[in-house]
């Protein structure tokens, strides 16, 4: 199950002032999630995909990056198939949410013009592995683990952490970019 | 007996504690006239921390003899500080009508901060003049408009997390002649609440410290990041501050108490942290970013 949401309209919804288009404030950024986490319920159990789109967000800032960002990665997802890709970020969020990233050692999936890539707290094998599950669409750690020289055991490992980072998919004994279905 | 405290010609963030100096003494509901009318320039904090001494002293409301340079009470009445004094202070000299026309070199007047939505409210009215201000008029990267909202929208929260009632917020460019010979662009932010030692005292933290006082409430906030919740995502916006003011070669300075600790850029030579200053309540922070000269 694929859901898209707009981050400006759900702002919007949220605010009793229908004016503003800042991500900002803390007990905002707690409205924004709690009416994320809403709408993402009918999710279930099962593995679903939610695109948060900051297309129309003016900016961040730390205190709601941490209650929309950090508190949505380390709630979801954990405990279900919930991945989550990051659309229409620029460098005018990117401060706040990179300090956020850095500060509870989480990494997300943001799609860019050049595709999807991971930003935040990641290993240098965990970085280079997802380039090469990219390359090859989708992958089986013996084959990552020649694209990268490195012994199969511990790419499996690093797959394994990245899948329970829910930052790629993993379907059988093959792994995928997360953002593949995002498109 | 009412007792006269001199305001003192320019007032600001330093001249400001000669006022603190002669008010500390007094008990709260000591009759108070403060004499203001000899003073000609007074920069944001200045201004905020005056609304926030009326406040304290809400139970003896204090005369205030306004300033008497027209140029000055002018100004005062542009920078809506006479529209909240008249709640806080027995106002006594010529007050100006509300001018209609803004200053041009006050981005936000004197602005009350409560709750949430007063955030958005500053922050949406800032970013319409910031551009024009930071990257046209002080050179300063248009990427660091974005931090500097940031950085605005942090410390008004601090009022809203931390201080348990209500301050104020004003920003404002000048040169900054004396100290800098620059212009600047300058963000305070007072309150008269909790401050942070007793806001992070909340918590039991200082229960696991061999020495806590004002000075180690605000070394563990702003320096370290302590937050009084237990949430790990708390004491973010501080350290935001702090690293925006190193990227733009900013000052922090954030007094609480009797204590008060700065960010000091290399143009400075403000000491890293003040003890033992007359005891005010609440938290004043004050961030300042230079005019960026060519080299």
């Amino acid at each position: 199950m694929t859901n898209h949401i707009d981050l400006g309209t759900v702002l919007r919804r949220t605010l009793s002032a229908n004016l503003y288009s800042n991500l900002i404030t803390r007990p905002t950024g707690a409205a924004v999630r709690t009416q994320i986490e809403l709408l993402l319920q009918p999710s279930g159990v099962g593995r679903s995909l939610t695109v948060i789109d900051f297309s129309h967000v003016s900016m961040i800032d730390f205190s709601c990056a941490d209650e929309v960002i950090a508190k949505l990665l380390l709630r979801d997802g954990r405990d279900r198939e919930a991945y989550f890709v990051f659309r229409g970020m620029t460098d005018d969020h990117w401060d706040a949410i990179e300090a956020v990233l850095e500060r509870h050692g989480l990494a997300l999936v943001v799609e860019r013009d050049s595709g999807m890539e991971l930003v935040g707290v990641l290993e240098d094998r965990e970085r280079r592995a997802f380039q090469a599950i990219k390359q090859r669409g989708r992958a089986e750690p013996w084959e990552l683990a020649m694209d990268m020289n490195e012994p199969e055991t511990t790419v499996r490992s690093a797959l394994d952490r990245m899948w329970h980072r829910r930052l790629i998919m993993r379907q059988g004994d093959s792994y995928m970019p997360v953002g593949e279905l995002a498109s | 007996m009412t007792n006269v405290i001199n305001v003192p010609a320019s007032l600001d963030e330093y001249s400001f504690e000669q006022v603190l100096q002669q008010v500390a003494p007094l008990p709260p509901d000591a009759k108070m006239l403060l004499d203001a009318r000899h003073t000609r320039w007074a920069s944001p904090y200045g201004l905020s921390a005056l609304l926030t001494l009326g406040q304290t002293r809400d139970h003896s409301r204090p005369a205030l003899a306004v300033p008497e340079a027209d140029e000055t009470v002018s100004y005062w009445s542009r920078a809506n500080f006479f529209h909240y004094a008249e709640d806080l202070f027995e106002l006594r000299g010529i007050v100006p009508r509300r001018a209609k026309g803004a200053d041009s070199q006050v981005l936000l007047e004197l602005t009350p901060i409560s709750q949430s939505e007063d955030v958005h409210g500053v922050v949406d009215r800032i970013q319409e003049k910031a551009q024009q201000i930071i990257a046209n008029e002080l050179g300063i990267n248009p990427k660091a408009i974005v931090g500097f909202t940031m950085t605005l929208s942090e410390v008004c929260q601090n009022i809203i997390e931390h201080a348990g009632r209500g301050g104020w917020v004003m920003v404002q460019t000048y040169n900054w002649a004396k100290r800098l010979g620059r212009r600047v662009v300058v963000i305070a932010v007072c309150d008269a609440g909790l401050g942070f030692r007793r806001s992070l005292e909340s918590s039991g933290i200082h229960a696991l410290s061999d020495r806590w006082d004002d000075a180690a409430a605000l070394e563990a906030a702003v320096i370290r990041g302590v937050s009084r919740f237990r949430d790990p995502g708390r004491g973010q916006g501080l350290a935001g501050v702090r690293k925006y003011i190193g990227r733009w070669g900013g000052k922090l300075s954030v007094r609480s108490g009797t204590a008060r600790i700065a960010i000091v850029p290399d143009w400075d030579d403000d000491v890293p942290l003040e003890e033992n200053l007359p005891d005010f309540p609440g938290a004043q922070i004050q961030v300042t970013i230079p005019e960026r000269v060519a080299t």
